[in-house]
């Protein structure tokens, strides 16, 4: 596939996701700029496209550092606890100050996703077996279990319906000044870019990576904490949303191979690509409503990782 | 074999004492109005206790593993989905849902025919590792679960609300209407279930084996997953899906007695469930008064287990 049919798919998917709503506007309505129309489309259609396409191609490229960083195209925000550990660190942070500030909540969850996945990585150093199907499971199972410790202490501080907001990853409510948070990540898909090949080399572990004169540690660290930053702007401002960075990054691996100075245009583009497909089937659905998009990836995503993992066990290794 | 029946009869000394304490705790004023309905919350951790031990040690045991249960392979999803897929199709007061026994039959064809497929596809072919397996069987079950969520969003909302009624179940919201059946069908299926136990002992050799030994092993798989599926789709129906907790006890009865029958290994996990679930359940109302659910707590303790089991497997594997 060539980036630019995935660029015209984006822009074509783009000005549809900017027409369908609640309210009917047409393009023709935007050349009177005081007109009701024009400014829903400024406050809410323009954000949410935005915030669509700076979440689809942030998740993607976390999910594509931590495979490369790990060796293991199944680990993602998603199956190694990052996005849970987000949610409990703004849970913590609610629960410590009664009116927890924007700030702190920034602050908490970034610490505890780059916390959680820290710890998710040392222990995957210390398994010894590394099945590539191993290691999900764990990941898969660590983020359950800090999410149960999340609804443990919802529960006891009568936050559930609380937490069940970001647990809903949805656009619904993106407007302008509600989202701007998420440009952070742009700078962090940048020095994705610019640190790609690092990434590359740390993945093939420690000693070799030293050996070639790289600053192991410092690199991991960078990466780890590029991905903590894109999945707290994503968990705060739009929800969690399951999926996106382990599927994307894998399927631009199966057509383009592994060079990520080539997979990363493709990988932000098919991120935001899949995301805004999603968004526009939650929303045509069930017209005038709207089906959050964390259900709409949720169920194409799970299907196209259940593919992937019926007939693709050799292609993992 | 004579040191496994004391422990037997501890477990189930410990398990009545956790039933009086639950019945009795703290039970000022109202006894009429609060005995009976604790008894009612104990008689349905018992029933669920003992079909989801039961239901667990035997797929365990046809699927030669320790580790795959059958709700985390998604069979108790499927109620939902079926559940869900009623009420869009059909709507709330279609004969459907209308008959409960119509209803509860549908559902339990639906989740035998899911566990035979899976059985056909994925076990039988032999062909996955085992960790494959089980991350299959979680992407499934989430997959059934979000596609559940998808579909009750397009209900409408009337209808969404006695969806929910009938789906909504937790130890503390339990169905007593359906206690009463529940019994019954776990009474029968272990009337029935328990002239296959020897076949079970016989069968954990392996197919060949068992096939050799005048175990008509095919027959037998069929027997076990559609009993399973019957006592799985029942406790679903009553409490609600409770991930890890077949794996926790199912475990826990095969460490503590140290044998290959069934018999033991069944009433053992069934003893170790009431414990758990009787014992867990005082425990969260009473001394911690906490306002957790139970299923949180088991949730997080299974979720722990689970890892140290995989990380055991994966020592021995490597």
């Amino acid at each position: 596939m060539r980036l630019w049919v995935l660029i015209l798919a984006a822009i074509i998917l783009s000005f549809i996701s900017l027409f369908i709503g609640a309210i009917d506007i047409k393009p023709a309505d935007l050349l009177d700029w005081d007109s009701q129309q024009a400014q829903i489309f400024l406050i809410s259609r323009v954000p949410r496209l935005l915030a669509i396409i700076l979440a689809g191609a942030g998740m993607s490229i976390a999910g594509l550092i931590m495979q490369s960083l790990s060796r293991n195209k199944f680990v993602s925000p998603t199956t190694a606890g990052t996005l849970d550990a987000a949610k409990l660190g703004i849970l913590i942070s609610i629960l410590l100050f009664s009116q927890a500030a924007y700030m702190q909540k920034i602050i908490f969850s970034f610490v505890f996703a780059f916390a959680g996945t820290i710890l998710f990585m040392q222990i995957l150093d210390r398994i010894k077996f590394k099945d590539p199907v191993f290691v999900p499971l764990i990941g898969i199972m660590y983020g359950n279990i800090l999410s149960s410790i999340t609804t443990f202490f919802a529960y006891e501080g009568d936050l559930i319906q609380n937490i069940n907001t970001w647990l809903m990853g949805s656009f619904m409510l993106i407007i302008s000044g509600r989202y701007e948070l998420l440009y952070v990540s742009v700078p962090a898909i940048i020095l994705a870019y610019l640190y790609a090949n690092k990434f590359t080399v740390a993945g093939m572990g420690e000693d070799f990576a030293k050996n070639l004169g790289l600053s192991y540690k410092a690199v991991l660290n960078l990466g780890l904490i590029l991905v903590a930053i894109i999945s707290t702007t994503v968990v705060l401002t739009v929800g969690v949303i399951p999926y996106l960075g382990l599927i994307v990054p894998n399927i631009v691996s199966i057509y383009m191979g592994d060079n990520l100075r080539k997979t990363i245009p493709h990988t932000i583009v098919l991120g935001v690509v899949f995301l805004l497909i999603c968004d526009i089937i939650g929303r045509v659905v069930v017209y005038p409503y709207e089906i959050p998009v964390n259900v709409t990836v949720a169920v194409i995503g799970s299907l196209l990782f259940l593919i992937m993992l019926f007939r693709g066990r050799a292609y993992a290794k | 074999m004579r040191s496994n029946i004391v422990k037997l009869i501890v477990l189930a000394i410990i398990g009545i004492i956790c039933i009086l304490l639950y019945g009795f705790y703290d039970i000022k004023g109202g006894f009429d109005y609060a005995f009976p309905r604790r008894m009612m919350r104990v008689g349905a951790m018992v029933v669920t206790g003992f079909a989801i031990a039961y239901s667990t040690v035997v797929f365990q045991t046809i699927t030669h593993n320790r580790i795959l249960t059958p709700s985390i392979m998604g069979i108790d999803s499927m109620y939902e989905v079926v559940q869900t897929l009623i009420f869009f199709f059909a709507g709330s007061s279609s004969i459907w849902v209308v008959n409960q026994y119509l209803n509860f039959t549908t559902a339990l064809a639906a989740m035998i025919l899911f566990a035979l497929l899976l059985y056909r596809t994925i076990f039988r072919a032999d062909k996955y590792p085992i960790y494959l397996l089980l991350l299959m069987g979680m992407i499934i079950g989430t997959f059934l679960g979000s596609s559940v969520s998808f579909l009750q969003v397009l209900i409408d909302p009337v209808e969404y609300l006695s969806l929910q009624n009938l789906l909504f179940a937790s130890f503390t919201r339990i169905k007593v209407e359906l206690l009463f059946i529940a019994s019954i069908i776990l009474l029968i299926s272990f009337i029935l279930g328990y002239k296959l136990l020897h076949q079970l002992d016989v069968a954990s050799l392996g197919r060949e084996n068992a096939i050799n030994l005048g175990v008509n092993y095919d027959r037998l798989v069929m027997q076990v997953l559609v009993l399973s599926s019957v006592l799985i789709a029942t406790s679903t129906a009553l409490v609600g899906p409770i991930t890890f907790f077949g794996l926790i006890v199912a475990n826990l009865s095969y460490h503590f007695f140290a044998t290959y029958r069934h018999s033991v290994l069944i009433l053992g996990a069934g003893l170790f469930s009431v414990i758990a679930l009787v014992g867990g359940q005082f425990l969260v109302e009473h001394v911690f008064e906490f306002n957790t659910t139970l299923s949180v707590i088991i949730n997080f303790v299974g979720g722990i287990y689970f890892i140290y089991l995989l990380l055991k497997e994966s020592r021995a594997a490597g």
